[in-house]
């Protein structure tokens, strides 16, 4: 279940910062490269370049629409990566619901002592 | 508890050496630091139900050291520590943190408040490793705990089949 070490994975293409930014847009639905140069402000070579990537990997999938062609977001490649951290995930989750907990009585001893005061 | 709307913890990946864990609460900043602050009360959450905290040392200023120890529910101990570089009451601390496990693997981690207003507040740790293998490492433990608690729970569930 250990991350796979290889370049051409999807952990590896969601490390670069441009590419989740890339990501983040199409989850909004599917865009052009012009529209997502505008989007993201990047150059239109910068982002077929790393559209490439994100094609090569499987998370984008690209179709033909007249005279463009429109990215999209392949969302379950995106799974092995939300398995991989989901128990560390829980474990952070457990954890501060039991914060709340401990928040709450601070709260109500709080209001308390506003009232004895 | 209870009332706002996102109540889940979300971790996310910002770059392959760092970790970002986000949760908001039904608290002002100066509760929740105090409940991250205060040995007692870090003791009734940090440990997540999973075992007992056997240690909870807090020197809460620059340069000051903290050490936390689980025995965890099956007897074994897990520790961790480190040292506050940076402390700004009721917004920030920035600390080091070593799992004593695999001491080689130092994190840098800046635990921010951010006043939602209301009595709200979101809180964000993030964790900068010096390398992509000790943040694959740290997340992988997770997963171990996570199946240690499965593993509990089996233990429960097989003890009352009895």
């Amino acid at each position: 279940m250990a991350r796979a070490a290889t370049t051409t994975d999807a952990f590896n293409a969601v490390a670069e910062p441009r590419r989740r930014d890339l990501l983040d847009a199409l989850a909004g639905g599917e865009r052009s490269v012009n529209a997502l140069a505008r989007e993201l402000e990047l150059t239109q070579p910068q982002v077929s370049k790393h559209l490439r990537v994100l094609r090569e990997v499987g998370l984008v999938d690209v179709r033909d629409a007249g005279r463009q062609r429109l990215y999209r977001l392949n969302a379950p490649a995106l799974k092995p990566i939300h398995d991989w951290v989901r128990p560390f995930e829980r474990l952070w989750e457990e954890r501060y619901g039991e914060l709340d907990t401990v928040l709450a009585e601070l709260k109500d001893q709080e209001e308390h002592d506003g009232h004895d005061d | 508890m209870g009332t706002t709307t996102e109540h889940s913890a979300k971790v996310t990946l910002p770059a392959d050496d760092q970790i970002l864990i986000s949760r908001e609460f039904d608290a002002p900043p100066h509760l929740v630091w105090r409940a991250m602050t205060e040995p007692e009360l870090v003791s009734r959450w940090w440990t997540a139900k999973r075992g007992e905290m056997a240690v909870c040392e807090i020197d809460l200023r620059v340069g000051g050291r903290w050490r936390y120890v689980m025995t965890a529910t099956g007897g074994v101990e897990v520790g961790f520590h480190g040292e506050y570089r940076e402390i700004v009451p009721h917004e920030r601390i920035v600390s080091t943190e070593v799992f004593e496990g695999f001491p080689d693997a130092e994190s840098v981690n800046t635990v921010t408040l951010t006043d939602l207003g209301d009595g709200r507040t979101r809180v964000e740790t993030l964790v900068q490793h010096q390398s992509s293998e000790h943040r694959d490492g740290h997340i992988n433990s997770g997963m171990e705990a996570g199946m240690q608690d499965a593993f509990d729970l089996l233990d429960e569930v097989a003890q009352s089949l009895k």
